[in-house]
């Protein structure tokens, strides 16, 4: 080897910094301006979402407000000018009718469903201690098999589905569980659709778990939600 | 219309026809099979594929002198994040619906190889008019491979089309179509049609009355 090899033209450390951190404070730039740009929008969008899935499983209601129960059974209204997480603490709806008269409580419950987890919005009626109805928030369930649940008439039956707490208040009187099709005997049974079984299950599993830990921390302070803060 | 018009204009039938990225190079299958159950999901998703690939091509074109070659890769990656990033607040702030219908596939078009491929072969070598129109004319075809998927697919598979119902109440879906095999489905038919018709083309002139040869 005696011709000399041309070095490769090489760029200097120096310039492929600087064009790479010129280029990444343009895109922060843009990216910034985009999130501040749709902040408002996407916020009012989520509100928005929020109100439609609480308005639909309690038909009466006019106006919601958020509220969050604490582990200690402290129930806290979630408001502009934010509340400080508190760790465990879970997250429910109280829908006021037009008199500003608490409608019902949307509570959200999630469960594993035959494709993945199926999220449901429920409603309790405290005056009738029932499940009055529910609403599909996320479901991947099959099209066509699993997603019967929100229109196969005799699932929606089930509903009201009763929901009563025992005499302490600590805990359901009776666990709400999915039967087979056709063995519903009790009204805290859910009554499953044949060949959506696994995906009834999970909506009355949402339901019980979320009842189980929720209830019990919202009963007790019934008579502080009646009226519209 | 003059010689350069004309040129133009093929460059932008290119992606449509040509080398449609979806029928003919058979790119960005991910979003393709995933997303295209209905005709708005797989529209939305051509149009935000469309906002990504022009805005990244653009702006590669704008910066080609500026870029080395070294890091080139990195840069076109962090381009392409950035507007998708962009176009995911932007469908938020639209639609949560779409949105959740769409799911993880926004993101996930930084991955698509149409954009980069794009990015890499033709926008760091052009100026910016011919980026702009090839970039256009491939997001065009890609849209429209979507939208001949997502379409066939919910016809058959929910009976609807932008979801008004087509046929009566009788009509039970054929719902394998809106499920991952469907994709498949559908889109092995359309390659068959698009392979077909090249065929014709390629063989048109060699037997002279096209018409009955077959």
């Amino acid at each position: 080897m005696t011709s000399a090899v041309i070095p490769p033209q090489t760029t200097s450390a120096v310039a492929m910094i600087r064009t790479l951190g010129l280029i990444a404070a343009l895109c922060g730039f843009i990216i910034v301006s985009a999130y501040q740009g749709t902040y408002d929008a996407v916020r009012e969008n989520k509100r928005i979402a929020v109100e439609r899935a609480v308005f639909k499983v309690i038909p009466t209601a006019r106006s919601i407000v958020e509220y969050v129960a604490s582990p200690a059974g402290e129930i806290v209204k979630v408001g502009a000018g934010g509340t400080a997480a508190v760790s465990g603490a879970v997250k429910f709806y109280a829908g006021y009718d037009k008199d500003n008269k608490l409608a019902g409580i949307a509570v959200e419950g999630v469960a594993k469903g035959y494709s993945d987890n199926v999220r449901i919005l429920f409603a309790y009626d405290p005056a009738a201690q029932t499940v009055s109805g529910f609403g599909v928030v996320t479901s991947r369930e099959t099209p066509g098999i699993g997603d019967k649940i929100l229109v196969d008439k005799n699932f929606l039956a089930n509903f009201p589905l009763e929901a009563k707490l025992t005499a302490d208040l600590k805990k359901l009187a009776n666990a709400i569980v999915t039967v087979k099709h056709g063995s519903k005997t009790n009204p805290w049974e859910i009554d499953a659709i044949t060949g959506a079984t696994i995906t009834s299950r999970a909506v009355g599993r949402a339901i019980n778990d979320a009842a189980q830990l929720l209830l019990p921390r919202i009963v007790p302070h019934l008579s502080a939600l009646k009226e519209k803060p | 219309m003059n010689a350069s018009t004309t040129e133009r204009w093929d460059e932008f039938m290119e992606g449509i026809w040509r080398q449609n990225p979806l029928f003919v190079m058979v790119l960005g299958l991910c979003p393709a099979l995933a997303v295209t159950v209905s005709a708005v999901n797989a529209l939305s998703m051509g149009l935000a594929t469309t906002f990504v690939l022009t805005c990244s091509c653009v702006l590669v074109s704008l910066l080609r002198k500026l870029i080395p070659k070294e890091v080139r890769i990195a840069t076109y990656i962090v381009i392409i994040a950035t507007f998708v990033t962009v176009v995911d607040y932007l469908i938020q702030a639209i639609s949560l619906a779409l949105y959740d219908a769409l799911g993880a596939f926004i993101q996930l078009i930084v991955v698509n190889c149409i954009i980069l491929g794009r990015a890499e072969a033709h926008a760091s070598k052009n100026p910016l008019l011919p980026t702009l129109i090839n970039a256009l004319g491939m997001s065009a075809g890609f849209t429209l491979g979507l939208f001949a998927l997502g379409a066939v697919r919910e016809i058959l598979g929910a009976g609807t089309f932008f979801g008004i119902a087509l046929f009566g109440a009788d009509f039970q879906p054929w719902v394998v179509m809106v499920l991952p095999p469907g994709g498949f489905f559908v889109l092995g038919a359309w390659l068959l049609i698009f392979a077909a018709i090249a065929r014709r083309k390629n063989a048109r002139p060699l037997s002279s009355p096209a018409q009955g040869v077959r």
